[in-house]
Formats: C-alpha cells, structure tokens, sequence
C-alpha cells in the first residue's frame, strides 16, 4: 500500500510554507508528537524515579514508556539496554569515554571510515589523544562504497578494538554494508558501533539481527523533539563499562568517601532526563511505525531517483560520487541524501537563493570535513528528504537552481 | 534590496585585488569554519599606512564580492584608522542588506582584515 502523503502532510503544518528538503540536518515533528510534549509539561510534569506522589509515578511510567518504546523500535532484547542521551553525539562521546578508556591502551586501533560526521570522528580523536590508541581509516572508491579490503587488511593485522562506521552517509546517501562489517570485525574479536543518526529515519533497524555492540541514533532525525538521543549497548557490554558522567539519578549510594552506581539504564543517566522530549519521541517513534518500512523505502526511493534525474540534468552540476560516464550515481544502495557542487555557484549562494523562494537546503561541510577533503571540495550543498516529501517538491528545485546559476553566469 | 545586487556580483565575477604580493610586512588567513571559505590578505605597511593590500582566496559571491570592495579602500589608509573599521563600515560598502545568515560571509573580510592589522602589533 502506497503512503497517503496529503494524510501525513496534515501532521507538519510547517511544510505548508517550505519545500523542505534539509531532513538529514533535523526532520520535522509531526503535531501528535509536539502535543504529547505540551500535554506532558500541562498533565503529567514531575521529576522521574523515587518521588513517591502520584505525579512522579505518572512522569515515570511516561518515561520507562518511552525507553520500551523504542526496545521496540529498534528490536533490543532488553529495555534496558536502551539508554537515553542528548542525541547521537553524546552517545558516541559516552562509548568513547566509558568503553575507551577503561579498555583502550596504546597500540589499540579504533577504525572508523571517510564517511563519517564529525561527531563519529573527534571522540575517537579525544581518546587517541589519551590512551595512544590508534584510529586507522577505510577509504570509500568513485561511486562512494567502503574499500572492503581495506578493512581487511586492517583487521589482519589485529589489535582492533572497535569499528565505529556510520550506517549511511549524511553527505552522499550511500549505504555501508553494516552487516558484512559486524561479521568481519566479530570474527576478529573487534566491537561495532553503528552510527545510525541518518540510517535510523530511512530504514528499519533490527539490533538483535545486526548484532552491532553498539548503535546511537537522534530523535530530532526521526520526526522526535530535539536534545534527546539514544544510546543501544548490549547489556554485558554495558554492564561492564564504567559511569560516563556521575551526578544525581545514576548512583545506589554515595558516602563522603566514594559512591556505588544504580543499575542499567540509570547507571548512564546522570541527572535529570528529557522527560518531556521522551514522551515526544515516543509519540513519534509511534507516528512513524504506523507506517510500513517497505512503502516508506519505496517513496523515498523514488524521490530519489527523481531527484537525480532532475539534478544530472542541469550541466554545470555534479552529484559527489557518481558515475563518470553518465554523472549519475548508483541508485540500489543510495538513501535520503544527494550531495552535489555546481561550477561558479558556491553552496551558500545557491542555498541563499533557493532559500528565498522556500526551498530549504543545506549548504557547507556537513559536519563531514575529511569526506569534502576526499572530494577535493571545500563545501557542498546537500538535498535531503523525508517520509512526507512529494515529487511535486523535488520539481521546484531544478528551475530554481537554473536561475541561481543565471545569477553567476 | 537583493543581496546579489549587480556591484557585488561585479565584484564577484571581476574580483580587484586578487594577486599574490611580494614581500609583504604581514598576511593573514581567515577562515570561515562554518563553510569553509577562505581569505589571505596581504598588506605592505610603511610610515603607519597601508602602502599596498592584496588578497587570495575562495568562497561565495558575498565573502569574495565584499573582501574586493573592501580592497578598493585599503590602500593608502592609515593603520590606525583601519584598526577602527566597523561592520557598519562594511554594510555601508555594499549597499545591500545583510541578513543574520549572511553575516559571517560579509564579515570575513573585515575580521581578516582586523587579524592581519593585530598581528602588526608587537
């Protein structure tokens, strides 16, 4: 069954007014999700765990909700192996720091990828600098996909504690063969971590089945609020990892001399949680599963495809990691972003423009400065879409991407 | 206004001042870290002016367009006054309205411009 787009549209009254193409920067909030936060704060507002009025319980119950919720989502064995953090970055800042320097020691090879956002590259760069463990880099070829061999050869040489690799690129929209790393890096006693802030809108998620040691993804990228992430670790891993910060909320006891942490999943939640950004995420976690995942594939898909019809047909374009003979890249393992540079139009100028007209792009880096240096370009501008997107949308950009270029010439 | 009124784009498409300089008493990079745009400006400093500016660099039509304009009146300024340029000094050359998004574009001269005159000071 195909998606009723205008039925979804009526969610994101916002989209009224935009063509918003920037989904791989933040998605929008569908309304049930942003009136589930407001009737939180309204009906339901309290700090969770060990208040003992009926307030507190109902906060809580709303909480732990959320936290089966999203076992649900991405099939985790235990709910407790879910972990609430403030987004993507802060989960793979907690493994870095917990995982890292209780296990890392130098000559420790931390392997992540050219695809990767920043924020799975400068953690692991942090922990290099304090355990002299060492982070080795596996190239992509012309059309964007992983030099498997050359996650080989690093594995061959042994002494890899982790791969960290991102389970499809905020950039060029390729999807790395997360399952085939997970094995190889298993089969030499190497942990996973799997970056699915991008992976996690797009594509279901069955952590049981990928048997990833570890996967962070952002609730703001899956139609949730923003400040609010999550963190999946298997539970013996996370069992044995030390507190990532101490506070409030996360200890069995404190003396004046040392403390006790509480058990998973407070152990890794110091402080007071995004309560409220819990309950929103659930709500749009339950949004978005009414959904089935093949006719969410199969509509974006085709905006994809679309999009690249679309944008190869504009000469002076080129999409980042496309076939040279036709300028179009490979469409089978391609998702939810297209990133392309125009001759004599910078990324702001043209993003400016569109801008102008209400069409939203995102122009710069992207947070993923050694991909740009890979490509040898300073900036890109980069469309990306999401589960209420339309063909209509996709043909305003063309035309005014033609005028941008007019502009320049 | 448009911001890409027909003296930026001039500006943009014709650049002044780009050039390499031999000898200069100071040059400086400034980078845009937000987008990764790029200005080196060059100044050959005598008597407390600006004897000779020049500049290099890449990025959009605003950071490129405004680093030329503002080059058109580097030479021949005295330091002293050139250490008290504002970003009203800026808008006013261009003419156009900067919106907040475009700030850092229009101002990366100025702030290269500023870094190259502070790293003069002993």
């Amino acid at each position: 069954m195909s998606l009723d787009l205008a039925k979804i549209r009526l969610q994101f009254p916002i989209l009224s007014e935009f063509a918003y193409l920037d989904n791989a920067a933040t998605a929008q909030t569908p309304q049930i999700a942003i009136d589930a936060v407001s009737d939180f704060y309204e009906d339901s507002n309290a700090n969770v765990h060990r208040g003992l009025h009926p307030l507190a319980e109902k906060a809580t119950e709303a909480y732990e909700d959320a936290r089966q919720a999203i076992s649900k989502f991405i099939n985790s064995k235990y709910s407790e192996e879910i972990i609430f953090t403030s987004g993507t970055t802060e989960s793979i800042n907690l493994v870095a720091r917990s995982l890292g320097e209780s296990e890392l020691k130098e000559g420790d090879k931390i392997v992540l990828t050219v695809l990767e956002h920043h924020s799975n590259i400068t953690p692991w760069l942090q922990l290099k600098n304090r355990t002299g463990a060492e982070v080795s880099w596996i190239d992509i070829d012309d059309e964007g996909n992983l030099k498997m061999d050359e996650l080989d050869s690093i594995l061959d040489e042994g002494n890899v504690s982790l791969v960290s690799v991102t389970g499809l690129s905020n950039v060029i929209g390729v999807r790395p063969p997360i399952e085939e790393i997970i094995k190889k890096a298993h089969a030499k006693g190497a942990k996973v971590l799997i970056d699915a802030a991008q992976l996690a809108a797009h594509h279901k998620i069955d952590v049981q089945k990928l048997d990833c040691d570890f996967l962070a993804f952002s609730g703001h990228k899956v139609y949730g609020p923003m400040g609010i992430g999550v963190l999946y670790g298997k539970k013996d891993l996370l069992e044995s990892m030390p507190p990532f910060q101490t506070g409030g909320g996360m200890i069995r006891s404190v003396s004046a001399e040392s403390f006790t942490c509480a058990d998973l999943p407070e152990k890794f939640e110091a402080g007071t949680p995004p309560v409220a950004e819990a309950v929103g995420l659930k709500t749009a976690i339950d949004w978005l599963s009414q959904f089935d995942w093949k006719d969410i594939e199969e509509h974006e898909g085709k905006l994809i495809e679309l999009a690249i019809k679309e944008l190869t047909s504009i000469n002076s374009l080129t999409i980042l990691c496309s076939k040279t003979e036709n300028r179009k890249p490979k469409t089978e393992n391609r998702s939810s972003s297209i990133g392309f540079t125009i001759d004599g139009v910078h990324p702001h100028d043209l993003t400016d423009i569109l801008g102008e007209k209400g069409i939203c792009l995102r122009a710069g880096h992207h947070c993923a400065q050694p991909l740009h240096e890979r490509f040898n370009v300073e900036a890109s501008t980069r469309l990306s879409i999401g589960i209420y997107n339309t063909e209509e949308e996709i043909l305003k950009v063309k035309p005014a991407i033609e005028e941008a270029i007019r502009v320049f010439e | 206004m448009n911001i890409y009124a027909e003296n930026i784009l001039d500006h943009f498409k014709n650049p002044r001042g780009k050039r390499e300089l031999a000898d200069p008493t100071v040059s400086h990079e400034e980078v845009n870290l937000a987008c990764g745009d790029k200005l080196t400006i060059h100044l050959k400093i005598e008597d407390g002016a600006i004897k000779e500016a020049a500049w290099e660099g890449s990025g959009c039509a605003i950071s490129l367009g405004a680093m030329s304009i503002l080059w058109e009146k580097l030479e021949g300024m005295k330091v002293k006054n050139a250490t008290e340029m504002s970003e009203d000094d800026i808008r006013e050359m261009l003419g156009v309205p900067i919106s907040k998004r475009r700030s850092k574009c229009a101002f990366l001269c100025l702030e290269g411009f500023k870094n190259a005159l502070f790293d003069l000071t002993p």
